[in-house]
């Protein structure tokens, strides 16, 4: 492989490596905020991705689906935090695992209901459509390059949210000791709701910035569930820096994993992920157990 | 006190009854059993990715039907419907579920080459009839083949083995392969391996991902590094849209041209737009077939479903109307099965695809297509191979 040929990949492994984070990021608020494990996740990622192609095809412009997704995502979050997930702080993951497999066949089903079986393809707003020049015969999206920018400027809000604002202490807390956070007499039930809608919102995000590039289909959320799963772990679990981490690594394993080793490709994130599991069984940046 | 009176009966008439009834039960009349309705199981994936295809070959299957007059051998169907959800792990059972407890005559199903496999293996084991009208894995009438199952649509060799012939003969001779590391992708390389380097072309690297993966930019970029002449790959559905969307955006799609099988571009090109625009595909049918048969079945099926046919209704359609052959053959009964498969082998049917036949291994006979992608349809070009067979390597030469 030569330099150019080096570069272009390490392009690419960044660039899926934002976006994991991007989707992971809210799986890993859920899980190490609230102890919930959310299986739905990949569904409400693929549900972004149709209401995206959706309101893209009522209103012309991507950018309204852009902020009428995440704003639809939001409250959806709030509201199923107050109907179901509220009663399952605390409870065992067993009663977790069933409420949000059972929320996968509903979202599922609503999204056959709402936008049918097909596969579809949504246009990248007018402004970053074409492409560049990488190398002679290759080119680069400039959507995919405004992906890169458009994911590391939310991971810089979501470090600031979280490091510097009164919220995001409560959140550290949360995280850090639940119980005592609460014990210190902060109004959990309100930061829950919170976190919940706002993970639901990044998961939905993750559709939507995704959709231009990856078509919008049944079913593609579940592969991204497992990733992001595979994300939060190898980074520790609650940590957002550590997702970041993880989401790296993963692309980079994996775009360099069937470049170099074609034959494991499928195995090597998870080669990857043991192998960090056995160094450091909390993961990279986690403080409790997997 | 009268209105009660008419419908007390006296034990007497309860024996009678009951005498009566066991004695019927004791002899039955083989007339009864000739005009009871057929029982057609219809195993198809009705949720999931694949839905709308088992959809298609369920709607293509009742319309040959209906033009049959409502009977195949003049015997009314009943239909018994069971949703595979192509899901391997559940073959098994559905399957035991139609031929056991549901006691159907003959299982028509599906669409994933895993849930076929699943399936044929309970139809040798049971002696039942099966139809599999779409799943394209080569053993299931290879080493798998037996007199009770028949396959209306193709072998994963068949749309790809003239593939070779058709990228040699366009001029290319050094090509790249790209598709799922799974069964169906193993096999298609395999066929267009066969023919291409027969005649001298070079395969010079194959390039697999984990099924079903749709991150396709560490490949472009390689195939993009290496330059081959052109291009073979095979995805399916979702992917399939993703792949073609990438590699043009990639800058692809006008320096390295990109060929494939029908799957390629088949039902997906709405989603794929102008980037699918001129990629060469071959199957064993086209969207603008012109042919009489064609014309009536598109018509017909957009009359019924208000949808325009594909290639899976086809494939369902010509599952009654093979079905129909045989139990012609010996009017309506089903027991007659030497008789029903050996007049089912000899039948020439005029479908929709051009006429089809059938080998002793009970696979289709078929022209493949070469098609071209251009304004939204898969256009015919030529006849990339006439009649092409099977060779059903592995199956044992049968009755």
């Amino acid at each position: 492989m030569d330099l150019a040929t080096f570069a272009v990949q390490l392009l690419n492994g960044v660039q899926y490596g934002l976006v994991l984070f991007l989707v992971a990021s809210g799986l890993t608020l859920v899980f190490g905020i609230l102890g919930v494990i959310n299986l739905a996740h990949g569904a409400f990622y693929m549900l972004g991705a149709y209401v995206a192609y959706w309101l893209t095809l009522k209103t012309g412009s991507f950018l309204i689906a852009l902020a009428g997704g995440v704003a639809i995502a939001f409250v959806t979050g709030l509201l199923l935090e107050s109907a179901f997930i509220r009663r399952l702080y605390g409870r065992d993951h067993l009663a977790q695992v069933l409420l949000s497999y059972g929320l996968i066949l509903v979202l599922d089903e609503v999204r056959h209901i709402l936008f049918g079986k097909d596969v579809h393809s949504v246009a990248p707003p007018e402004f970053l459509r074409g492409s560049f020049k990488l190398t002679e015969v290759l080119s680069y999206q400039n959507y995919r390059l405004a992906i890169c920018l458009f994911c590391l400027i939310v991971a810089a809000l979501i470090f600031l949210v979280i490091a510097k604002t009164k919220v995001g202490m409560i959140v550290r807390a949360a995280a850090e000791n639940r119980d005592m956070t609460r014990a210190l007499g902060v109004r959990s039930d309100h930061v829950n709701r919170m976190v919940f809608a706002a993970g639901i919102a990044l998961a939905a995000l993750g559709g939507i910035v995704v959709a231009p590039l990856s078509t919008v289909y049944p079913g593609m959320g579940d592969q991204m569930l497992i990733l992001s799963f595979v994300v939060v772990v190898l980074g520790g679990i609650g940590s957002i820096t550590g997702a970041a981490v993880g989401a790296l690594i993963i692309g980079l394993t994996d775009t360099f994993g069937q470049v170099l080793f074609p034959a494991v490709a499928s195995i090597s994130i998870y080669v990857v992920m043991a192998a960090v599991l056995l160094w450091r069984p909390h993961g990279i940046l986690g403080a409790r157990d997997v | 006190m009268t209105t009660f009176r008419g419908l007390t009966s006296t034990r007497r008439d309860l024996l009678k009854g009951a005498a009566a009834a066991s004695l019927a039960g004791a002899f039955p009349m083989p007339a009864i059993a000739q005009g009871a309705p057929l029982k057609v199981g219809l195993m198809l994936p009705y949720t999931g990715t694949f839905a709308k295809l088992g959809k298609f070959i369920d709607d293509g299957f009742r319309l040959k039907v209906e033009q049959l007059g409502g009977k195949l051998g003049g015997r009314t169907i009943e239909y018994v419907q069971v949703d595979d959800e192509s899901e391997p792990g559940k073959a098994t059972d559905n399957m035991n579920r139609l031929v056991g407890r549901d006691k159907v005559d003959v299982v028509v199903g599906t669409v994933h080459s895993g849930v076929a496999m699943a399936m044929a293996k309970v139809a040798k084991d049971t002696n039942t009839m099966l139809v599999v009208p779409n799943a394209g894995a080569n053993d299931v009438t290879r080493a798998m083949c037996a007199p009770n199952i028949w396959r209306t649509s193709f072998t994963n060799w068949q749309p790809c083995f003239p593939m070779g012939k058709v990228m040699y003969d366009a001029g290319h001779r050094n090509i790249m392969t790209i598709t799922w590391r799974y069964a169906a992708g193993l096999e298609d390389v395999e066929a267009i391996k066969e023919s291409f380097v027969k005649l001298g072309g070079k395969i010079t690297e194959e390039l697999y991902l984990p099924f079903p993966q749709v991150e396709f930019q560490a490949l472009i970029t390689q195939i993009a590094q290496k330059k081959p002449d052109a291009v073979f790959a095979f995805f399916a559905g979702g992917g399939a849209v993703k792949f073609v969307k990438d590699y043009a955006a990639a800058g692809l799609r006008t320096s390295i041209p990109l060929y494939g099988p029908g799957f390629l571009t088949d039902g997906t090109l709405p989603a794929q737009g102008a980037d699918a625009e001129g990629i060469k595909t071959t199957l064993h049918y086209a969207d603008d077939l012109d042919n009489p048969a064609n014309k009536a079945f598109l018509a017909a099926f957009k009359q019924k479903t208000g949808q325009e046919g594909d290639v899976y209704a086809v494939q369902g359609f010509d599952a009654a109307a093979l079905l129909g052959i045989g139990l012609d053959a010996t009017k309506g009964d089903f027991t007659a099965k030497p008789a029903m498969y050996a007049a089912m082998e000899a039948a020439k049917i005029d479908s929709p695809r051009g006429p089809i036949s059938f080998t002793k291994a009970h696979n289709v006979v078929q022209n493949i297509y070469l098609r071209e992608a251009k304004g939204g349809l898969n256009r015919y070009v030529s006849v990339a191979h006439a009649n092409l067979a099977d060779p059903a390597l592995g199956c044992r030469a049968q009755s």
